[in-house]
């Protein structure tokens, strides 16, 4: 027998220590699929909805039960959101999404292709892009891995992606020994090109550096969050949804990063040619 | 991967932007624009390193046969062979030289 | 009897896709190889570029309406997406959202076919479809956002994702739809999960005759130029959809809590599920 990357035994805890803690006082609301967490409450006055993707060991699909975005979770996304804003249509104070992150990948397995994971992943990008634009202010807050897929649909969508500076927590396309694998160079290969190419890297410095983060957050521990810890991350959301303004509903702030320069000079002649 | 440079004695003539081909392996893109350089300014970015004499000669063999304009030709190779290097020059040259004059 | 040459639209290079679509006179490139924006990142890891990062964009119209089309050329680095090919695409995208907002309906086109993110360019790859998606979600209130995945390559990865929130989908039978590679969930969960060798079950499970049947895309096309671009016309005539597939939440999500997962998938099974939920 082959071993098979199981995530079983390091199934991360982070994100459900950092969501109990932070919505300790607030309503929970059943969610769709187990391996969903939804609490509103508020913060600084502002209604909130958080939302955190967390192991389900019995989740009927057993190649997500270890955190990975799958099918119910990306549905199940998306029906707390469009709950969320269905709720608030006609409110013009829209209530805040906060996703806590801590996403390992999304769900691999033969079910999930056959059965549309792709299109269950949509779902949740549609709804959380449509929040966005509806008027919610939304907040990702990195607390683990955020990787690839399970990214997009729970977390990039957001107005403010936040992360805790922490070596534990990543963003990637693909988990360094797969990434290995599929571009035939060994992980020492893949460090030694990642010095010299910051979107290759696996470091939360060189992803700080291409500008998608709004902000690094230190804390104490980022596996037990401490009580200072929950203060210091409360006060940054606070701050976040005093600092989105009504009509802020875009990505363009991303674009301002020291290693996005092509990404701005495409856009920048794409505009001059539009209407030439 | 290499970077390489020839500069090769050519005739002025009216020649208009030309692209062909594209990088996928065995294949390479041809890029032809007019130049002020008063000669044919060759650019090659190969994935074969090592490959300056073989370059050379594919280029000597064109030469051969036509007189090169002036113009700055950019080459991006994915390991192709000399007989589609050529054909590919070859098919750029003639679409630069199209309608041109 | 009249006899019609057929002309296959999965050999077309991504610019020639353009022009077998757009009205004939009407293509405009925009960003051309001659403005060299080659990607940035991959010459420092010994990869020679392309001078159109393998993204082709031009306006024109179909059939009389306005639209941007967006190509992925799957012969440069397997159509994969880096910083300046996804920046392609999205710019357009935002460019077309303002051009509704002046109010000159302008619709586009995506015509997929690529693995998803390129590796050299990881997180920019991915920050790019972040973006890709956004100004679908955003364009699609106006027009229809149409994709199109014919093969050779497919759509995977992130751009998968991009796939499922679009307003109409077309496939080929050659064409394959899925979030994650084949060889990928065979390395990630083992050949008994996933035999990325064994083409049957792969074609069966991710093809676009699978994709129609089940309800995932839209339209089931032959590879011929003509009928691509009729089955586009259809799609761009249709307008918005009262309801974006993405956003029909309960009967999938229903469905997909009632799955015996006892047992292995087949095409046949999931079929069932997909389109009348788990037998009861």
């Amino acid at each position: 027998m082959t071993a098979f990357n199981d995530n079983s035994a390091t199934a991360s805890q982070r994100g459900r220590h950092w969501f109990d803690t932070l919505t300790a006082e607030m309503d929970c609301r059943e969610g769709a699929v187990p391996s969903l967490r939804i609490a509103d409450g508020e913060i600084a006055g502002r209604a909130c909805r958080f939302l955190l993707v967390q192991a389900d060991p019995d989740s009927r699909y057993p190649r997500a039960r270890h955190g990975e975005v799958g099918l119910l979770e990306g549905w199940g996304l998306a029906e707390a959101i469009d709950d969320a804003i269905r709720a608030d249509a006609d409110t013009p104070i829209r209530r805040a999404l906060i996703a806590i992150v801590d996403v390992p990948s999304q769900a691999y397995g033969r079910r999930e292709e056959a059965l549309g994971i792709h299109q269950a992943l949509a779902a949740a990008v549609s709804a959380y892009a449509r929040a966005r634009l509806a008027g919610h202010p939304v907040i990702s807050l990195l607390v683990g891995k955020a990787m690839s897929g399970a990214f997009l649909a729970h977390g990039y969508q957001a107005n403010r992606i936040f992360a805790l500076a922490d070596s534990g927590v990543q963003v990637h396309a693909m988990g360094k020994a797969a990434a290995a694998r599929v571009t035939l160079r060994s992980e020492e290969e893949l460090d030694r090109l990642a010095a010299d190419v910051p979107p290759m890297a696996y470091d939360l410095e060189s992803y700080a550096s291409l500008g998608l983060l709004e902000s690094l957050v230190e804390v104490e521990s980022a596996d037990a969050p401490s009580g200072a810890d929950i203060d210091r991350v409360r006060t940054v959301l606070a701050g976040a949804l005093r600092n989105i303004q009504p009509g802020d509903t875009g990505l363009s702030r991303r674009l301002d990063g020291d290693n996005r320069q092509a990404s701005r000079r495409v856009r920048e002649l794409l505009r001059e040619q539009w209407s030439a | 991967m290499d970077t390489l440079n020839f500069k090769r004695p050519a005739r002025a003539e009216a020649i208009r932007p030309a692209l062909v081909g594209y990088v996928g392996s065995g294949d390479l893109e041809v890029m032809i624009e007019p130049s002020s350089a008063g000669c044919a300014d060759i650019h090659i970015h190969t994935s074969t390193d090592g490959s300056e004499a073989r370059w050379r000669q594919v280029i000597e063999l064109i030469e051969s046969v036509m007189k090169l304009p002036v113009m700055r030709m950019d080459i991006h190779d994915f390991a192709a062979t000399p007989g589609v290097i050529r054909l590919r020059i070859e098919q750029a040259l003639e679409l630069a030289r199209e309608d041109a004059a | 009897m009249t006899t019609r040459t057929q002309t296959g639209f999965i050999d077309l290079s991504a610019r020639k896709r353009i022009a077998a679509l757009l009205d004939e006179g009407s293509m405009r490139e925009l960003l051309t190889p001659f403005d060299r924006l080659t990607s940035p990142w991959l010459e420092r890891q010994g990869i020679v570029p392309q001078f159109d990062d393998g993204v082709v964009i031009a306006r024109g119209t179909l059939d009389g309406t306005a639209v941007v089309v967006a190509a992925i050329e799957a012969s440069f680095q397997g159509g994969s997406l880096g910083e300046v090919g996804g920046a392609k695409i999205a710019g357009a995208l935002e460019l077309a959202l303002e051009e509704n907002r002046r109010g000159n309906p302008t619709a586009a086109v995506l015509l997929l076919e690529t693995g998803g993110v390129r590796l050299q360019e990881a997180n920019l790859g991915l920050a790019a479809i972040a973006e890709i998606q956004s100004a679908i979600v955003e364009l699609r209130q106006y027009q229809p956002v149409i994709g199109v995945i014919t093969g050779p390559v497919g759509c995977f990865g992130g751009m998968s994702i991009t796939a499922g929130l679009c307003s109409y989908l077309i496939m080929t039978r050659e064409g394959r739809l899925g979030l994650n590679g084949p060889q990928v969930i065979e390395q990630e969960a083992g050949v008994a999960e996933y035999d990325s060798r064994d083409r049957a079950l792969i074609w069966g499970l991710t093809g676009g005759a699978q994709r129609h049947t089940s309800g995932l895309v839209d339209a089931f096309v032959e590879d011929d130029v003509a009928v691509v671009h009729q089955s586009v016309t259809a799609c761009l005539s249709l307008g918005v959809p009262a309801e974006h597939r993405s956003d029909a939440i309960a009967t999938p999500l229903a469905r997909l809590q009632q799955v015996d997962t006892r047992e292995q998938i087949d095409a046949a099974s999931a079929l069932q599920i997909l389109t009348q939920g788990a037998a009861k």
